[in-house]
């Protein structure tokens, strides 16, 4: 669910070198499906974290889909991502509870904290900032999810405080 | 001790509160101090605001345990279990006496939610035990036809409970009626509306009813292949979805000759959606199992003619659905008992917004809206004023306070300008601002308009441009006016749903808030100091310490004041980000 788009990076590195062979078992099994562009998309995306133009390319070519199509696909749904995104995204819920309970505060606070703005990723690529409609823990709201962690009845400063524990433990572990 | 059952809710906002580590605490304890009760998972109870919540079961009875913690269960465990003395502090709700939350789960009638937070909703035996496929084994001995089917759907007098409110046996007999070699079923899952988690917590809670809903449908209409669209952001439904589908492949309730029927051939299997709102209009979502874009078509023709793959299709909702085994088994004078005259059963609801008791209810069609609120809910949080309730999220509207007491049915609720919709409830106080609410929606249906049509796709961004002017204090006279004209031109003109509902919010908030919207346009102010640039920020003597730390992080050095001083924040330089007043520990920022 889309609120915000993630944008395109000024500079996404598009050169950035991908293994186009970790796509070939997803060619294998949908080649030939009917209506299998969605599932090709989303198995592409798993594998790279966003949608990489030759990848896209390759799965044209081989299941013998227009690329137009696939373009078509990716830019309407909100799950997809053209542009490589943070090592953990930061959703932050901007469903109706949470906005009622200030859930726009703590996009704010984030966004402050980690000096982008909403849908941006920061410079060390550790963090991309991310409204979405709704997780479904209104009882809970405000709410944010990184990975598959979801906080609660946060207020700005508990979030950047849990995103500043998130990068002190990264480089703890580097 | 071996009759009793420890059962830990572990559904998605239970997770998120913890309940995970709670499982882990009570499973190291049973296994340190060897105790024997049996230990065990179900999923949302539907008091999401007492999560995470423990159940224990023993010779004595009931008892539900709320708010429960790693430390509070040590307590729990060794009181409860091995001195056979419960913990009544903790105690949210049980049979044997008065607690707090009696008024919340006595009110309620749970037929859709029958099973949920009561069976480990991955385990296929504890559904069975529960009457689990009895309606479709029924069907089988006693060789009930489709018709038949169809006419008990018909009789019960349900209605989808996506929104539409379409009565369900209708749309049945339609796909019946189509010949086709192949028809489909679908189940849609794809819970858009922001602020509502009926169909999540169904389908965490207990798939198997969902699945077996389906393949009733299936048999009365004559299907072959199931469907269930569902959110990709619900892997918890997902993954239980999908144990579910397996394990009644297994048992055969699914396959060939599914569930002993000679000649029923039914399996289904589960798409998940990508992201987009407008997939939960019926020709958009199948559009997008196709692998297009979901953008809606068209109707006629209707799915029940040519739908998935051009071929009679029927779709329902989950809750729709989870209903379907109930009024079989039971029949269907049993379901028309609840509800009013248009308006048959129960719906559930999710409370969320301000309100004391936000989650999951269920209540018989006819209750008032202030009863759901204020005997379920809890009334407001921080007792607080009520002002209005939101239902049918975008494509619904706010009811204020005075029409609290419309009574819960299709008809009334439409009245009102909201819609019943799919049983979103987001309650809204004194300190909410309903211009900023109408601004919400609005903006959340411009970002989902598929951009098919001319008026959905640029007339909500006139709405929204003007909104925002308005919020930001450049309203003009006029403006309620032109947003009124716009409004109704985007819903005249709008092929879809989405399109033609997307101005109920604007259009029920300028109804009942007019006056809202003329202090914003007029007084340039926001009565319930909400919209940041027409609010004024001071320091209130009284409480400011003189710490700095306003002054500090002041943007624009709008605030002066020596330290251990007063402060005083320099109205022209103030620019209303608000810094000040999330920053100061002292609450001495004082807004008007």
């Amino acid at each position: 669910m889309r609120i915000a788009r993630i944008t395109r990076n000024a500079e996404a590195k598009d050169s950035d070198p991908i293994d186009l062979n970790l796509i070939t078992p997803l060619i294998n099994k949908y080649q030939g499906k009917k209506g299998a562009i969605i599932p090709l998309l989303q198995g592409c995306q798993e594998i790279y974290g966003f949608l990489p133009r030759p990848a896209m390319e390759k799965i044209a070519k081989d299941c013998a889909i227009n690329l137009s199509d696939m373009f078509g696909v990716a830019t309407f749904y909100a799950q997809f991502r053209l542009n490589p995104v943070g090592k953990h995204i930061v959703k932050v819920c901007h469903g109706t509870a949470c906005h009622v309970q200030n859930a726009n505060a703590i996009t704010e606070a984030l966004e402050e904290s980690l000096g982008i703005a909403d849908g941006e990723t920061t410079e060390d690529r550790l963090f991309t900032l991310e409204s979405v409609a709704c997780l479904g823990c209104c009882s809970l709201a405000p709410v944010m999810m990184i990975g598959d962690e979801t906080y609660g009845k946060l207020t700005g400063n508990q979030a950047v405080r849990i995103v500043k524990n998130i990068r002190i433990a990264e480089k703890q572990s580097n | 001790m071996e009759n009793t059952k420890v059962i830990v809710g572990l559904g998605s906002c239970g997770i998120a509160a913890g309940a995970n580590k709670v499982y882990d605490k009570i499973a190291a304890l049973k296994q340190a101090d060897n105790l024997s009760f049996e230990l065990k998972k179900t999923s949302c109870v539907g008091m999401c605001y007492r999560e995470p919540l423990v159940e224990i079961q023993d010779d004595t009875g009931t008892y539900l345990y709320g708010e429960v913690d790693e430390d509070k269960i040590i307590e729990i465990i060794e009181k409860h279990i091995n001195q056979h003395d419960p913990v009544k502090d903790f105690i949210v709700h049980t049979d044997l006496f008065k607690t707090i939350d009696n008024e919340y789960v006595d009110n309620q009638v749970k037929i859709a939610l029958r099973n949920c937070g009561y069976i480990d909703p991955e385990n296929i035996a504890e559904y069975e035990a529960n009457h689990g496929y009895g309606a479709m084994f029924k069907i089988r001995d006693e060789k009930i036809t489709q018709e038949q089917v169809i006419q008990n759907v018909l009789d019960s007098g349900l209605r989808g409970r996506g929104g539409g409110g379409f009565p369900t046996g209708m749309k049945w007999k339609f796909a019946y009626n189509s010949k086709s070699d192949e028809k489909y079923i679908i189940c849609n899952a794809d819970e858009g509306d922001p602020g509502a988690f009926m169909d999540r917590s169904l389908l965490e809670g207990d798939p198997h009813a969902v699945l077996e809903g389906m393949t009733i449908g299936a048999y009365a209409i004559g299907a072959h292949q199931g469907v269930i669209y569902c959110r990709a952001e619900y892997p918890l439904a997902i993954k239980r979805l999908q144990i579910a589908i397996d394990q009644a492949r297994e048992k055969g309730y699914l396959g060939k000759n599914a569930c002993g029927i000679e000649g029923f051939n039914f399996d289904m299997y589960i798409k998940e959606g990508a992201g987009a709102f407008v997939c939960g209009e019926e020709t958009a979502l199948m559009a997008s199992i196709e692998g297009k874009r979901g953008m809606p078509r068209k109707r006629p023709p209707f799915p029940a003619v040519s739908g998935l793959w051009k071929k009679p299709t029927n779709i329902n909702n989950v809750e729709t659905w989870a209903n379907i085994p109930w009024i079989l088994l039971h029949g269907p004078e049993a379901y028309a008992q609840y509800g009013t005259e248009k308006s048959k059963g129960t719906k559930v609801f999710a409370l969320a917004g301000k309100i004391k008791r936000s989650g999951l209810v269920e209540v018989p069609m006819g209750m008032t809206i202030r009863d759901v609120i204020f005997k379920l809910g809890g009334g407001i949080k921080d007792n607080k004023k009520f002002k209005a309730v939101q239902l049918g999220g975008p494509s619904g509207g706010c009811v204020p306070e005075y029409l609290a007491d419309t009574i819960i049915d299709y008809d009334s609720v439409n009245a009102t300008g909201a819609i019943m919709g799919s049983g979103g409830m987001v309650v809204m106080d004194e300190s909410t601002c309903m211009v900023d609410v109408a601004k919400f929606f609005l903006d959340f249906t411009r970002k989902e308009s598929c951009g098919k049509c001319t008026f959905c796709r640029i007339g909500t961004k006139r709405m929204l441009e003007i909104l925002e002017r308005i919020t930001e204090g450049k309203g003009e006279e006029g403006d309620i006016e032109r947003l009124e004209e716009l409004a109704h031109q985007i819903k005249d003109s709008s092929l879809c749903g989405l399109g033609q509902t997307a101005p109920n919010p604007v259009l029920t908030t300028i109804k009942y808030f007019r006056h809202e919207y003329e202090a914003h346009i007029r007084d340039k102010k926001c009565p319930a100091l909400v919209c940041k640039k027409l609010i004024t920020y001071e320091v209130n003597p009284e409480k400011c310490t003189g710490c700095t730390v306003c002054a500090k992080n002041c943007p624009t050095n709008a605030i002066s004041g020596e330290r251990k001083e007063i402060h005083l924040i320099d109205k022209e330089l103030c620019i209303q980000c608000g810094m000040c007043y999330t920053k100061c520990k002292f609450e001495a920022i004082k807004l008007s």
